[in-house]
């Protein structure tokens, strides 16, 4: 693959929960400037290994290097400070805080002012402030949202809180930047749009993107790198090309679908040119 | 009907706001107000317009710099005008003062970042047996028996230490909150009240029973007297000089010391305003808000969640601190009495009242409820132990008022009218008087004006 050292390496990460392993030893290289996709059946553990990964749910042994260095005992805070940050699958922005705050506090880690230069109102801190302002304004038009600034968080649309996520993600400016299920919920028209922008982000803003996801459509586009995962584990890794050949995925997803009955799921759910 | 009332005053207000008409309108009220106190110091009514007139510089749409100038010149001419002639309404103001102090302290705690607290005033009794302790004899009463009345024992500090006093208040409330803090960060929400209610009746144990085996508090009988801030004959005279044609009289010290007193907790007051607006309008409050929408979210954002509930609890703490000094100089007596845990619930009320979050809700919640404790339901009270005295007689049902049973007094169901308010507070207006909104900033719009989202 590539020549330059990994951006996340994780070895062997494994998380259970009670008598549940939902994650059962995974082993995954992303190298700089791509995008990969984690993708999987529901319940494949795709989300606990992401929380594993930003430091919501310490694994219980394996290793997690960011750039060649130990985060698996860090915080998740420690972990946003050094470069890493993540949106959710059910979006957690602040609703009662206004579009541009929100993106504010994703630069929290970004901001240099302490509270005695708050008090004062020192030139640095009202620099600082504006600038803050500014970016986050930036970093709105990124997303493709205009004139919701001032809105609260929670009264934007579906769409547009997904948009408001990601532009608070990027507001920390990461190296690499972790989206679950981004294009949950929106309508095609809307997930090729947000693709466009996970594109963007990749080839203008030159961040590494890991991207959970469970349609498997929405990922064989654009991603540079898939691993697939069930029951905790990874079953296939490899380029969008040799995952839709890949027997073991076809059996993962359609088996699954096949044993509920559900042949509506096999629409979304099966690997592009598998047998219907 | 309530949108078209709401409408009507909003309709009214956007009349009372053109061109140069809230001017008048602000001068016209202060002066009444002003007249109305000054020409009966015991009216109810008159103080009431009175505050609705200072308000009235809040609400009405003038030039910034005349706002503070009217601001400045209420609080620093008016006032003690009026309250040279009626000490009450000085008494009054001093606690609105006092309580908005903690109020805004609570909501620091409970409105910015979430974190309830049911044992605030624990921090105000710190400040104030902090100065209670040094600015006493106490100190020389170690080893002394709890005793009432003072012996004949030299103060401990000069009584001007009192102006440092503030300031190390401030600073013991802050350390004592971060030690609150410590247990409760493993904690949440009903966990956090239980805790915080603990910790509050904790201190006001410990004020209690800190007679033995040393005697650091004087136990249930209180410290007093407590030495409050020294007042040059000079600034008397000259005050007098300056005010006695105004004021109808000369001016007592003790009336002095009241002026004195309100003045140290403007300043205090103003200070905390300003100290709790630049923090909210900073990474800071920014951190604290997200704490309280979504603690998860906010660590994934990279804010250290501890970290900053200690700041919030340390902050709030702080100002309590600096009030409960200035509390202890002024009464000259503290006991554990003044930390009741229902203190503590009046302090929440006063913010749930205003607006969790809101500062101005806040402020208001606080001189809404002082108001309503040591002033409107005592005058009511005094009003109706009047006619119970007189012999008047309910026209038409012929009932005599002197029947009217003392248990009805209305300053022994304060309790109970706050129970009602918050109820009907609670239903219909959640969010408190002045709901707290967010600031809107100054934003630049798209620059081809185009929307391209949706």
């Amino acid at each position: 693959m590539a020549e330059a050292p990994p951006v996340l390496a994780t070895r062997d990460v494994v998380k259970r929960f009670g008598g549940l392993t939902a994650v059962g030893g995974m082993s995954v290289t992303i190298a700089p400037g791509r995008i990969f996709s984690i993708i999987g059946p529901n319940g494949a553990g795709k989300t606990t290994f992401f929380n594993a990964i930003s430091g919501l749910h310490p694994c219980d042994a394996g290793e997690i290097l960011f750039e060649g260095r130990r985060i698996d005992r860090l915080k998740p805070h420690q972990i946003t400070g050094l470069g890493l940050a993540r949106t959710f699958q059910n979006i957690r922005l602040f609703g009662a805080m206004t579009v541009v705050e929100n993106i504010m506090v994703g630069a929290h880690v970004r901001l240099k002012q302490n509270p005695l230069q708050a008090l004062w109102r020192s030139k640095a801190f009202r620099e600082e402030e504006r600038e803050a302002q500014a970016r986050a304004q930036e970093l709105l038009e990124y997303v493709g949202l205009r004139r919701v600034g001032n809105e609260l968080a929670g009264s934007l649309p579906y769409g547009a809180q997904r948009r408001v996520e990601i532009a608070r993600a990027l507001a920390s400016r990461p190296r690499l930047l972790l989206l679950d299920e981004p294009a949950a919920g929106m309508n095609p028209s809307e997930s090729a749009e947000a693709l466009a922008l996970f594109r963007r982000i990749r080839d203008g803003l030159g961040m590494t993107i890991l991207l959970i996801e469970h349609d498997m459509k929405v990922v064989m586009n654009i991603s540079d790198h898939i691993v697939v995962m069930d029951h905790g584990e990874q079953i296939a890794s490899g380029r969008p090309e040799e995952i839709a050949r890949d027997p073991g995925v076809i059996e993962a997803y359609l088996g699954k679908g096949a044993a509920a009955g559900k042949g509506a799921r096999r629409g979304t759910d099966a690997p592009p040119g598998a047998p219907a | 009907m309530a949108t078209s009332l709401k409408d009507r005053f909003q309709s009214a207000l956007a009349f009372l706001n053109r061109g140069r008409t809230p001017y008048a309108v602000c001068a016209g009220l202060i002066t009444l107000g002003f007249a109305l106190v000054y020409g009966s110091p015991r009216s109810i009514p008159g103080f009431l317009v009175f505050v609705f007139a200072a308000s009235s510089i809040y609400w009405l749409r003038m030039n910034r710099s005349v706002q503070l100038g009217l601001a400045v010149f209420l609080a620093v001419v008016l006032v003690p005008i009026l309250g040279a002639r009626n000490v009450f309404y000085l008494e009054v103001i001093f606690q609105i003062a006092v309580f908005s102090a903690l109020a805004l302290g609570l909501n620091i705690v409970v409105g910015f970042s979430g974190l309830f607290n049911l044992g605030y005033m624990a921090f105000y009794a710190v400040g104030a047996y902090l100065w209670a302790f040094f600015g006493s004899q106490q100190p020389y009463l170690l080893h002394a028996t709890v005793t009432t009345t003072a012996l004949h024992t030299p103060f401990f500090m000069a009584p001007d230490w009192f102006y440092l006093f503030i300031f190390l208040g401030v600073i013991v409330a802050a350390l004592l909150g971060l030690l609150l803090g410590l247990p409760v960060l493993r904690v949440r929400g009903d966990y956090l009240a239980v805790i915080s209610l603990a910790f509050g009746e904790i201190v006001r144990q410990l004020a209690n029973n800190l007679d033995k085996p040393l005697n650091f508090t004087n136990g249930p009988q209180g410290i007093t007297p407590i030495q409050r801030p020294t007042m040059p004959a000079g600034v008397l005279r000259a005050f007098n000089h300056l005010m006695e044609p105004l004021v109808g009289h000369p001016v007592t010290v003790n009336q002095a010391y009241n002026i004195l007193f309100y003045f140290i907790a403007l300043v205090v007051v103003v200070k905390v305003i300003v100290i709790t607006y630049r923090l909210d309008d900073s990474k800071v409050g920014r951190a604290w808000t997200a704490i309280r929408e979504d603690e998860l979210a906010a660590g994934a954002m990279g804010i250290d969640a501890n970290r900053h509930k200690l700041g919030a609890f340390a902050v709030g703490g702080a100002f309590a601190g600096a009030m409960g000094v200035l509390f202890a100089a002024s009464r000259t007596f503290v006991s554990p009495e003044s930390f009741t845990f229902l203190q503590s619930v009046g302090v929440l009320t006063m913010v749930i009242l205003g607006g969790i979050g809101s500062i101005t809700g806040v402020v208001v919640g606080a001189t809404v409820v002082t108001l309503l404790n040591i002033q409107v339901l005592q005058s009511f009270s005094l009003y109706l132990s009047q006619l119970r005295q007189s012999d008047a007689v309910v026209p038409l049902l012929g009932w005599h008022w002197s029947h009217l049973s003392n248990q009805l007094d209305p300053t022994k169901y304060q309790r109970l009218i706050f129970g009602v308010i918050l109820v009907v507070m609670m239903i219909y207006r959640p969010s408190g008087l002045l709901p707290a909104a967010r600031r809107k900033r100054e934003l630049r719009d798209g620059l081809d004006g185009e929307a391209d989202h949706g």
